[in-house]
């Protein structure tokens, strides 16, 4: 048996100083953590359990925004009727993560800090090489079976993909990450993985989700979440795209545009040059798939996971549609 | 053991064979009251895990447990040094090696994930953490990954698998109308939501298995041999299993660890084999090619049918994938040449999974009448039916029956078929494509004998006694029906007690052959269990009914009286206590009177041996199906939904319809799997399988499945089963996959030959 220990906190103070040990890992849903651990990957030795915290699991929504706080529940938040009403991109991709026994479990928090799916990575006795377990030690992924390995925000360090959907909805959003002693916006929370695949967050050690905001806006009440697999359920997206838009008075202009993209990258992939193509021109299936293109500018295939160089942009183009009214 | 309680629902008649019983076992599944192998409590548990090869090929130089064996509380490593005295069971045909040692854990390795050691812990938590610290040195051979490896070549040719009739190569030749094609199915797994494993228990030389078992004669004989002990000697227990799907009907290398462990130790031993280890520690479907090539008429006449088929097997056992199991009697064709090859690659040696042989093989035969119809510009349907065999022309025999006739057309009407629009791409529904499919399917009826007992009890209750499973296939069920309706006796009386080799002999629960196999014997016990009850209330001198004048008895509704109501009518008990009887017990079999030996009996019920194929006998004989899909693929995505899917069967008589359209839904639900998710992603470095887990092998989930209609147009085939049934198990998937292809080449116009039909293909 590995040993570990156990800390129960009580304070978000007492977690935060507890996990300032070598090799501690929090626990909340742990549906991530049990899972990484049968596989080997995550062996901590102390596990700090922050599911006691009180204050943590709120769910407010007013004028300026939504606050979350980083306990509550996936299924929780998907199912609450003003995120529902306001923030319509994020109640999407909670209810289209996962399996609903999961999002009974898993928390907002955890959600973010979900790791790859990468089954090089998750299988560490049989391929010993991962950047990203193991700084230095290669790549095992790189030559093996990649159909759901990531095109954006990789290299020859790592093609690990981020599975994750809420973040893609909340980086199109412009939220923020509340860790207590400084604010992030979740799109510089996440570091691509290129070069420095151990590193996936800007956490420091000590430092813990305390929850998130979203600040209200025309294109987050009129947002979407689009997720594109093979099965219509439990499964990881082989395309997603999060996408807000306000139109001019004229309804057809695009005043105000958001798109990110799940499956594809290394990091929830904020499309800027889409965004910055499309707004001032007409809502129009043409013009939003010659901008979608866009999104793959730098886009890399190392072998079979090509085909998402072609889907994404079809997948940012319908949500766009979708969102407009149109598709 | 367990003895079921029966739950009873609808009319009476319900109770007797044909009646719509709900599942007696259903209440105790789903609150969990029912005990699966690795729940049964047995004092003293030491708990072991096994390690596996993280490379193709192989030999384990040497192995380093001792940071394994220095975890407090392990208590044994064993590996390739460890000599655990096994031989070399049986094969499923009873003909065994001489003084073959049996190496569960070998040396040579052979395959990435085969096992090669085991630690043993007072806890599992301890074994597995030793586990991860058993350091294994290999000198390493080039491997060849899977069938796709440039290393793999063209395989053996298997001459036992060659049929052919006719002029094939000439009748194709000259066929005006000409299709061929290659038609590809990856590697396929069971994925039973149960886990294998198994808890082993030695008492001296007596040795109890507790796991779960499609046949619990079958694998007792396989423990018994690899320990060198009578048969009598080994009891495995499996009242209750967790889907098998093929996996679960002989004991694998895991089991012989266990057991072995279990001896060394002189301790009850768990194993508990992981997720992932299930990819490896017993073989699925094995990835096939299939070149078929159809030579027609211009009105759509086949003229000749030429199949080349290949599928990938182990390095040490040649495991044939039948691929032209079902291209031979689908259809009327004059000119005919089938011929199988096996391709040996690093795998686990494959194993039978649902339908095997005729699920890839209608993949092939059904994907190409499509091309052939699109190509005729027929409507498939009329191709079908044109070409209908109207016997067997691979055997020259008459159908027992067949009514797949009947199955397209009223699967046909059911579904709508005459709204179809012929032109790929000419159906619609928003940004949705539209298309539909036909696949029909086969499997072989096989017979086999088996063994039962009746006991009538003092109060009034009545046991049905047998080693046959119920893996949720209905087998508690319909052996209640089938004694209810040969004793007279109400269901709600009967319990049904199974799963135990202790108990008497049956056929394995697998190739479709338990129901037509197990009623019988049970029929069979239960009039002879009638008529010593008869006989004892006519003639026992303390019989209230002996001096009726009476010549014969009926037993209705649990009563017996005369015909003619002469003397009384009593129940059951009332009998029983006028007689002075506590039982009243009956064993019959369905063996032959000249093979009724002890010797005969085992070999009967623990081997293949007495097994007869579809066309021992006058008829051929195969259960049939015709599957009608619909699908909506959306093109700027390539992804595929089945909307709609109407499927047609010919089972035969059906004991209880309940149970044969759940397993008929069941079989088609899988298909869908197979159609649109399921396949081991082997890296072609290592031959790992790497997506060996549910979370990455996709089986369908709820989202997936579209309303299934299921009809039933079979007739009673007496020559196939003594009630009239033919199997049902294994012919629901069995043709599923093409339908879906069909589909989605009606939708799209895009022909995918190879599954699963994922989206990057349809992009």
């Amino acid at each position: 048996m590995r040993d570990f220990s156990y800390f129960r906190a009580t304070s978000a103070e007492d977690a935060r100083q507890a996990a300032l040990q070598a090799s501690a890992v929090m626990l909340a849903g742990g549906t991530t953590l049990l899972d990484l651990a049968k596989c080997g990957v995550a062996e901590p030795e102390a596990v700090i359990d922050i599911t006691h915290l009180s204050g943590l699991d709120g769910i407010a929504v007013n004028q300026e925004g939504a606050v979350i706080g980083t306990l509550a529940k996936m299924a929780a938040v998907a199912d609450h009727p003003d995120i529902k009403a306001w923030f319509p991109a994020v109640s999407e991709s909670l209810s289209l993560a996962a399996s609903a026994q999961l999002r009974n479990m898993a928390t907002i928090g955890g959600n973010l800090l979900q790791r790859t799916r990468c089954a090089y990575f998750r299988d560490p006795l049989t391929f010993p090489a991962c950047n990203k377990r193991n700084p230095g030690s290669g790549c095992s992924a790189l030559g093996g079976v990649i159909r759901n390995h990531a095109v954006l925000g990789v290299s020859e360090q790592c093609i690990a993909s981020y599975p994750g959907d809420l973040a893609a909805a909340l980086v199109a959003l412009d939220a923020v990450v509340d860790l207590g002693q400084r604010q992030v916006p979740v799109d510089d929370f996440f570091l691509p993985y290129d070069h420095a695949p151990e590193r996936e967050t800007v956490l420091q050690p000590g430092e813990m989700i305390l929850g998130i905001s979203i600040p209200a806006s025309v294109a987050a009440r009129n947002s979407t979440y689009l997720k594109v697999r093979d099965r219509q359920s439990y499964e990881f997206a082989a395309a997603s795209a999060a996408v807000g838009l306000e139109l001019e008075s004229d309804n057809r202009t695009i005043k105000d545009i958001r798109v990110a993209l799940g499956g594809v990258a290394s990091k929830p992939w904020r499309a800027r040059a889409v965004e910055q193509a499309l707004i001032g021109k007409a809502l129009e299936e043409q013009t939003v798939a010659r901008a979608a293109r866009l999104a793959m500018d730098g886009a890399v295939s190392y072998g079979d996971n090509l085909y998402k160089i072609e889907l994404a942009p079809r997948v940012i183009t319908r949500a766009i549609m979708k969102v407009g009214g149109l598709a | 053991m367990t003895i079921m309680e029966t739950r009873k629902h609808g009319s009476a008649a319900d109770g007797l064979v044909g009646g719509r019983l709900s599942r007696f076992e259903g209440d105790l599944k789903v609150t969990g009251a029912a005990t699966y192998a690795l729940e049964y409590p047995v004092d003293g548990l030491a708990h072991a895990v096994l390690v596996q090869s993280t490379i193709a090929a192989g030999t384990v130089v040497a192995v380093d447990a001792s940071q394994a064996l220095a975890v407090p509380g392990v208590l044994m490593v064993l590996t390739p040094e460890d000599d655990l005295g096994l031989m070399t069971a049986s094969d499923w045909y009873g003909n065994r090696p001489e003084n073959q040692p049996f190496l569960p854990l070998p040396r040579e390795v052979t395959y990435n994930g085969q096992s090669i050691a085991a630690v043993v812990g007072e806890s599992r938590e301890q074994a597995i953490e030793a586990a991860k610290l058993v350091r294994v040195i290999y000198e390493e051979k080039p491997g060849i990954a899977d069938i796709d490896d440039a290393k793999a070549g063209k395989g053996k040719l298997m001459d036992n698998l060659s049929v052919a009739w006719g002029d094939a190569e000439a009748a194709f030749a000259a066929a005006p109308v000409r299709v061929e094609a290659e038609y590809r199915t990856p590697r396929e797994y069971h994925v039973a939501m149960e886990p294998h494993g198994l808890t082993a228990k030695w008492d001296g030389d007596q040795l109890t298995v507790w796991e779960p078992s499609q046949w619990t004669h079958g694998m007792q004989r396989n423990y018994a041999e690899w320990f060198g002990l009578p048969i009598e000697n080994v009891r495995m227990i499996s009242p209750f299993i967790g889907g098998g799907f093929g996996s679960k009907g002989v004991a694998l290398p895991y089991g012989a660890v266990a057991a072995a462990a279990a001896r060394k130790l002189g301790r009850p031993v768990k194993l508990a084999v992981t997720r992932p280890q299930n990819f490896t520690s017993y073989g699925g479907r094995a990835a096939t090619r299939q070149t078929i090539a159809l030579g027609a008429t211009e009105d759509g006449v086949l003229q000749a049918i030429i199949h080349r088929g290949a599928n990938e097997t182990s390095t040490y056992t040649d495991y044939p994938e039948q691929t032209g199991a079902a291209t031979p009697i689908l259809y009327k064709v004059e000119n005919f040449s089938s011929q199988s090859r096996v391709v040996p690659v690093n795998t686990v040696t494959p194993g039978a999974l649902r339908g095997p042989g005729k699920n890839p093989s209608a993949f092939g035969i059904e994907c190409a009448m499509e091309e052939l119809a699109y190509k005729l510009g027929m409507d498939p349907l009329e191709l079908r039916l044109k070409n209908y065999a109207d016997h067997d022309y691979q055997s020259g025999k008459p159908w027992s029956t067949r009514q797949l006739r009947e199955a397209l057309t009223q699967g046909a009407e059911a579904f709508g078929w005459s709204r179809r629009s012929h032109e790929p791409r000419s159906m619609r529904d928003g940004r949705q494509l539209v298309g539909w499919g036909i696949g029909c399917g086969t499997f072989p009826v096989l017979r086999a004998p088996s063994a039962a007992m009746i006991r009538i009890l003092a109060n009034g209750r009545v046991e049905v006694v047998s080693g046959a499973i119920d893996m949720g296939q209905g087998t508690y069920t319909i052996l209640a029906q089938t004694a209810s309706e040969a004793l007279g006796v109400p269901v709600d009386q009967i319990d049904v007690v199974l799963g135990d080799s202790r108990l008497p002999g049956s056929a394995i629960a697998g190739g479709s052959m338990l129901a037509g196999s197990i009623t019988g014997a049970v029929h069979k016990t239960a009039a002879a269990a009638r008529d010593e009850l008869i006989g004892l209330a006519l003639n026992d001198p303390n019989s209230p009914l002996r001096d009726t004048g009476a010549n014969t008895l009926t037993v209705s509704n649990g009563r017996i009286a005369s015909e003619l109501g002469q003397g009384p009518a009593l129940s059951l008990p009332e009998l029983m206590a006028a007689l002075g009887r506590t039982e009243i017990e009956v064993v019959r079999n369905t063996l032959p009177e000249d093979a009724q030996s002890l010797t005969d009996q085992n070999a009967a019920w623990s081997s293949m041996a007495r097994v007869q194929g579809p066309t021992m006998g006058d008829y051929s004989m195969h259960s049939w199906c015709a599957h009608f899909a619909e699908v909506r693929v959306d093109e700027d995505f390539g992804t595929v939904r089945v909307s709609r899917i109407v499927s047609a069967f010919d089972c035969g008589r059906l004991y209880n319809p309940k149970m044969v359209e759940s397993q008929w839904r069941g079989g088609i639900i899988m298909g869908i799997g197979q159609a649109l998710f399921e396949e081991g992603l082997v890296d072609g470095r290592n031959g790992r399988t790497i997506n060996n887990n549910v979370g990455d092998y996709l089986v369908p989930t709820n989202s997936d499945i579209p309303h299934i209609q299921v009809i039933s147009v079979g007739v009673p085939d007496h020559q196939a089963s003594a009630l009239g049934g033919k199997g049902v198990g294994e012919v629901g998937i069995v043709g599923v996959a093409p339908a879906i292809a069909n589909a989605v080449f009606h939708a799209t116009g895009k022909r995918v030959r190879d599954l699963p039909l994922t989206l990057d293909k349809l992009l």
